[in-house]
């Protein structure tokens, strides 16, 4: 009786914070679809009811969203491909080979991490200033390739470590060469790996903000973070267009989350999904 | 940086690596000795590139006088550490760093508080109250910086905030009008609430994900033995998530210490001023801002070693999974 009379208690609590946690994310979505006139009433409106699309209208065709999505896409997909090419081959290095210098390299990779972007951007700023990159999309992609690789490493490890060499070996016997093994054996059983590592990545650099907002000043090279912040702080200098900047953020936040619902997904695949049963 | 920063996904919650506990991975001699460094050149290559060059010039030039004037052309003397010398001289920027460090400090204790007790409170709901609250806190979880930064100055709007409208509706409250980011202390307190509210996810589902990897059996065996639930949670269950809990109280003071973005679009939307500076926004205004790169990287030399003590037990924890 104790025990039903606390778990109806904790369930209670359970959903209250729920709402909590997720009311921010929930106002968002429901103020983007209210009318300017509602959204400066004097009482909130707390559901979308005779909603408009206006605002998401408004907020694509009176500001470059498309050149900022289209920025966001270029940075998005140079940056992934390299990264996922480079991270791979780094943690097939790390975790089927003894070498020297692999405990360097792995201390290196971990290190790199722990780096804050404010302690870097000054000099990373200058590097790409120097080379005249600035505004290019190769100038912000090697800046991304580099902070991505490193966690892309470590975390590809465990999934490639987790493909017992014997299976490699295996095959090698059997007549493939160690690319064959490769492509036929491993390749497959880390694909769930390089799709998680792919989309985490996809998120970060989809987010990423501090160095975009000081490597791609001009208005016409901005992805969509900056975006953002400029209809944001363009608004807020009359009386902020409430409705709009929050389906501005919604357009930015949406691609985010689903990605994020299917990569926890994928993550509990690759804890469950025993690939190799023998 | 932001949600979501998975090196340590893999620390706490992928257990791929020791899913099968007792057999240690294998690694061969390559035929070829020359192979495992050619895979990893291309890695190197872009870090030496995008890191350790801008790195590099980071450490010179926090040596020299590099201001306006070296901008269009001058010398840049060697002064060594006059740069270091006089920021550890400026009040001010002891000020900010006091202020940076205690902001880490308590958002960093107030995630890991609220985040313990989430998980505590997961595994007592059931099923589906638990699965409701993980899916609202992935739902913050996946929120863009830029995007929570602007939906909380949503929220908060002076003029027609949600927030400010319901505590009016407390009885003898009347919060109209009032502006949350005037005041210093009240602007870190909503910037320290923003990031508590999108990083006790990760905590929580973290120790949550902890939690369960306590066998119940252990449990049922104390309380045969008579330990109250509060023994229970403090002798048995504290002492073996004890590892998870110390590498994200240490993740989270690392991610707690970098607040750049926050703080910087916090500003672009509310007030502007040293006052409202961490070091993050700091370093950017002495950098881009007045052009005084020798004195920023110099600054931005210190954060890092700051960084690097926060962080070398972090290090250490994650050489030990290595080994594993």
């Amino acid at each position: 009786m104790r025990s039903s009379v606390k778990r109806a208690l904790a369930a209670f609590a359970a959903v209250v914070i729920a709402i909590i946690w997720a009311f921010p994310v929930y106002w968002m979505i429901n103020s983007s679809f209210l009318t300017p006139l509602t959204i400066s009433g004097l009482e909130p409106t707390f559901l979308p009811f005779g909603g408009t699309l206006k605002n998401y209208q408004e907020v694509t065709t009176e500001t470059p969203f498309f050149e900022a999505l289209t920025m966001s896409i270029m940075v998005v997909a140079v940056a992934l491909v390299v990264c996922l090419t480079f991270a791979t081959l780094g943690a097939l290095a790390i975790s089927r080979f003894r070498f020297r210098g692999r405990k360097t390299f792995v201390l290196t990779v971990i290190l790199v991490q722990m780096l804050p972007a404010e302690a870097m951007f000054i000099a990373q700023f200058k590097m790409i200033s120097g080379l005249g990159l600035l505004n290019s999309l190769v100038g912000v992609s090697i800046i991304y390739v580099a902070m991505v690789v490193p966690f892309t490493i470590w975390m590809l490890r465990g999934f490639v470590t987790g493909v017992p060499i014997e299976l490699e070996e295996a095959a090698m016997v059997d007549g493939c060469t160690r690319i064959q093994a490769f492509r036929r054996i491993t390749f497959p059983l880390i694909a769930p790996g390089l799709v998680a590592s792919g989309v985490f990545a996809f998120i970060q650099v989809w987010n990423e903000f501090a160095l975009a907002s000081i490597l791609l000043t001009d208005d016409d090279a901005q992805t969509l973070p900056l975006w953002l912040r400029d209809i944001a702080q363009q608004s807020n200098l009359g009386a902020p267009e409430w409705g709009q900047i929050m389906a501005g953020s919604v357009l930015v936040a949406v691609p985010v989350i689903i990605f994020f619902v299917i990569v926890q997904g994928r993550m509990a695949q690759g804890l469950v999904g025993g690939a190799v049963k023998g | 940086m932001s949600i979501v920063e998975p090196p340590d996904l893999d620390t706490v919650e992928d257990p791929s690596p020791s899913d099968a506990p007792t057999r240690r991975p294998r690694r061969v001699r390559a035929r070829s000795p020359k192979l495992p460094y050619a895979l990893v050149v291309p890695a190197v290559g872009v870090l030496i590139v995008g890191l350790a060059y801008p790195m590099g010039w980071q450490i010179l030039n926090s040596m020299r006088e590099y201001g306006l004037p070296q901008q269009f052309g001058a010398d840049a003397p060697w002064i060594w550490f006059a740069n270091y010398t006089s920021l550890l001289g400026d009040g001010f920027f002891w000020r900010v760093v006091v202020r940076s460090l205690v902001f880490m400090a308590g958002t960093a204790f107030a995630t890991m508080a609220i985040g313990i007790l989430l998980a505590l409170l997961m595994k007592a709901a059931p099923r589906w109250a638990r699965l409701t609250l993980q899916m609202a806190l992935l739902l913050a979880w996946a929120m863009p910086i830029v995007a929570q930064m602007t939906v909380f100055s949503w929220l908060i709007d002076p003029r027609n905030g949600v927030l400010n409208y319901l505590l009016t509706q407390l009885p003898g409250i009347d919060m109209t009008g009032h502006n949350w980011l005037e005041e210093p202390l009240s602007f870190f307190f909503v910037a320290a609430a923003i990031i508590t509210w999108a990083s006790v996810p990760f905590v929580a589902i973290s120790v949550y994900a902890a939690l369960t990897q306590v066998s119940d059996e252990v449990l049922e065996a104390a309380k045969l033995d008579g330990a109250s639930s509060r023994q229970a949670l403090m002798y048995i269950i504290m002492p073996i998530i004890r590892p998870v809990l110390i590498i994200l109280l240490l993740l989270q003071f690392i991610w707690d210490l970098r607040v750049y973005a926050q703080i910087q679009l916090l500003q672009d939307f509310g007030p502007k001023g040293d006052d409202y500076d961490l070091l993050g926004t700091y370093i950017y205004g002495l950098g881009i801002g007045q052009g005084r790169f020798g004195l920023a990287a110099a600054a931005a030399m210190i954060v890092l070693l700051i960084t690097l003590c926060v962080s070398g037990f972090y290090v250490r924890e994650l050489l030990r999974e290595d080994a594993r």
